[in-house]
């Protein structure tokens, strides 16, 4: 009966379960929502949220500082005019994709095993992509005036250059936070009435009440909001591949060797939805082990979240291996230059350990001792993530630094202030990570419901009683 | 059409599949007017009371395409008509450069359509319901599955559609007020 529900047969990672057995429909709403609901908020809570709040005061500090020197607080400069800005933001931005990828893709791909990973998932995409977003609007400068992005009727009668990829990219970034928050806020909506009727204080009652728009399970309701929901998962799928190969044209639109390849786009893709899936398992291992989830992120969550890590990351491996082959093809002096200093110009420590990270070390996720060894798959994604970072690096400040003219050539590095708003975003990440998980449930509860074995309608009984 | 003195009669079920047992029996003697309420979105309840709603996808369509044709319009006005400027040498109309900023619009309109369409199709947001004073409806949102046959239904009558669920073997039977 059920055998359906719990494992597709012959899809990845089958032999392990999606949710831990004996569960119903009660249990599983108790154990998700008792972590919100619960009087006493674990001392783990504080210690998280306590570091990650100090980090985001040295980004408040670092941004005030901004705002009153200006940007030379930074370390770019011409030639080398985006450095940790526009690497953070790509970075940042990347990492958001997988939260878009595991609730709208594998949705419409009916992988179940999505379930329990999607909603902290596309908190965490939020969080990632309000952290991406900071820094285009603290790179234009004065960013008090970053309104000058949108296109709106002004007594300077100018209109933005819709020309322009930067210009694509505001559009690109703002609607995918805007579904990004509606995808996310439409499932929190029935999870959010379980919260209110099962909440016994009076705030609690009054806060989700409202939130919850007063949600009650109506079947025609919940039809129209599958219609709804799924719709809106074939949205965000195209939406999030244009997000990144929109960012990837900032790059590929301009004629800097390094950065104008057609593989750009896919590579790019590619290479977000890598970081991101890393970040989700190092994000889900301390969680699942913290608040006692393993019953429903498993190990085949992990299995599986490491294959695509594995996947993604030859994708990548395979961009790096294009760049290089195209240089040396295309007979252009300066692409076959910029490829040359990446391999042993003054930055060759930051390719070859690009190439350590995001190429080599995934290979260990051939091996299925290391999908299902929680430290060492832990261990391959801050990798991958550190990795990922310097990808960004070397794709902007390497190519940037020595371009056509060797009279124009310069060095580069992050300055106290770079590193310190880069330490304080991930602070914003936190902070913002922890109150999620300390006010939201984390796991999506009706469609955790889904897959408890009861859910499944027997249709010989119906049959009985109904002929 | 005269306020009925009661919202309807409700009945509690274990299972999705007593649910649709339920539902189909209660269908079969001739009601329409009612509702169910689950913990989770099942198909088949949808199904047994004829509940899908094909307008959400018309009006994502339409969002979509409104989206689309302002993103484009605004470009085209912006660059075409009342700020021409040669960037580059390309044409003043150069719309491959404009498709990027219609794609995303019409995804945003699409989405925003989906979410707000299907909200007020809902008739959400909408705090108050006379199902919410069943005190045991708390657990609808939990695990369990509910009936409600509504008293605007031509064949509704307290008793006789008070007996008619009890004998559905539910968990209980209660009274809406409204």
């Amino acid at each position: 009966m059920s055998e359906s529900v719990l494992e597709t047969p012959g899809s990845p990672g089958s032999g392990h379960p999606i949710i831990g057995p004996g569960h119903t429909f009660a249990s599983v709403t108790d154990k998700i929502s008792a972590v919100v609901l619960t009087g006493r908020t674990p001392v783990g809570w504080f210690v998280g949220f306590g570091i990650g709040f100090l980090f985001l005061n040295l980004l408040l500090v670092s941004v005030g500082w901004l705002f009153i020197r200006g940007i030379g607080i930074w370390g770019i400069n011409i030639p080398v005019g985006w450095g940790f800005d526009i690497i953070n933001f790509v970075w940042w931005i990347g990492i958001g994709h997988a939260g878009t990828l595991i609730s709208a893709i594998l949705l419409l791909l009916r992988q179940e095993w999505r379930t329990s990973i999607n909603r902290f998932a596309e908190a965490m995409t939020l969080f990632a992509v309000a952290c991406a977003g900071m820094y285009p609007l603290l790179h234009v400068g004065r960013p008090w005036l970053a309104y000058w992005l949108l296109p709106y009727p002004n007594t300077m009668a100018m209109w933005p250059n819709f020309r322009s990829p930067l210009l694509w990219d505001v559009f690109a970034v703002s609607t995918y936070a805007t579904v990004s928050l509606l995808f996310w806020f439409v499932g929190l909506v029935p999870d959010l009435a379980t919260l209110r009727d099962r909440s016994r204080n009076r705030v609690g009652k009054v806060v989700y009440g409202l939130l919850s728009l007063g949600w009650r399970g109506s079947a025609t309701h919940w039809a129209r909001y599958e219609t709804a929901y799924l719709l809106l998962a074939g949205l965000s799928t195209p939406l999030v591949v244009s997000v990144h190969s929109v960012v990837s044209f900032d790059f590929a639109v301009s004629v800097i060797p390094g950065w104008h390849a057609t593989i750009f786009p896919p590579y790019f893709v590619a290479g977000a939805i890598f970081a991101g899936f890393a970040m989700v398992i190092i994000l889900a291992v301390p969680l699942r082990a913290f608040y006692g989830l393993e019953d429903f992120v498993t190990m085949r969550h992990l299995d599986n979240m490491g294959r695509v890590m594995l996947a993604t990351g030859l994708v990548v491996t395979y961009g790096y291996l294009v760049e290089a082959f195209m240089a040396w093809y295309s007979g252009n002096i300066y692409e076959q230059f910029m490829m040359m200093n990446r391999f042993a110009g003054p930055y060759w420590w930051a390719y070859w350990a690009l190439i350590l990270c995001n190429g080599l070390v995934p290979q260990l996720l051939w091996f299925h001792r290391v999908r299902h060894s929680i430290p060492l798959l832990f261990l391959v994604s801050i990798v991958v993530s550190i990795g990922m970072w310097l990808e960004r690096y070397v794709i902007i400040v390497v190519s940037l630094h020595r371009d056509f003219l060797p009279s124009s050539w310069g060095m580069y590095s992050g300055t106290f202030w770079d590193w310190a708003t880069f330490l304080g975003t991930l602070g914003l990440f936190t902070s913002l990570l922890f109150l999620f998980i300390r006010f939201l449930p984390m796991i999506s509860i009706f469609e955790m419901r889904t897959l408890v074995p009861e859910a499944e309608i027997e249709h010989a009984e119906l049959g009985e009683k109904h002929p | 059409m005269k306020r009925p003195p009661i919202h309807g009669i409700m009945a509690e079920f274990d299972t999705p599949t007593d649910l649709v047992v339920a539902i189909n029996k209660a269908r079969a003697e001739g009601y329409r007017a009612m509702d169910a309420y689950t913990p989770f979105p099942v198909e088949e309840v949808a199904e047994a009371l004829h509940a899908h709603d094909r307008r959400v996808a018309l009006i994502v369509l339409i969002g979509g395409i409104l989206g689309g044709l302002a993103g484009y319009a605004l470009q085209y006005y912006t660059s075409v008509i009342d700020l021409p400027l040669n960037i580059g040498g390309k044409p003043v109309h150069s719309w491959p450069a404009f498709i990027p900023v219609t794609f995303e619009t019409t995804v945003l309109g699409a989405a925003l359509s989906a979410v707000f369409g299907m909200l007020a199709l809902n008739g959400l947001p909408m705090p108050y319901h006379p199902a919410f004073n069943v005190p045991r409806f708390a657990l609808a949102s939990r695990d369990q599955f509910f009936l409600c046959i509504e008293a605007t239904d031509p064949l509704f009558e307290r008793g006789s559609t008070r007996r008619f669920l009890e004998q559905l073997h539910p968990m209980s039977v209660s009274e809406v007020e409204h």
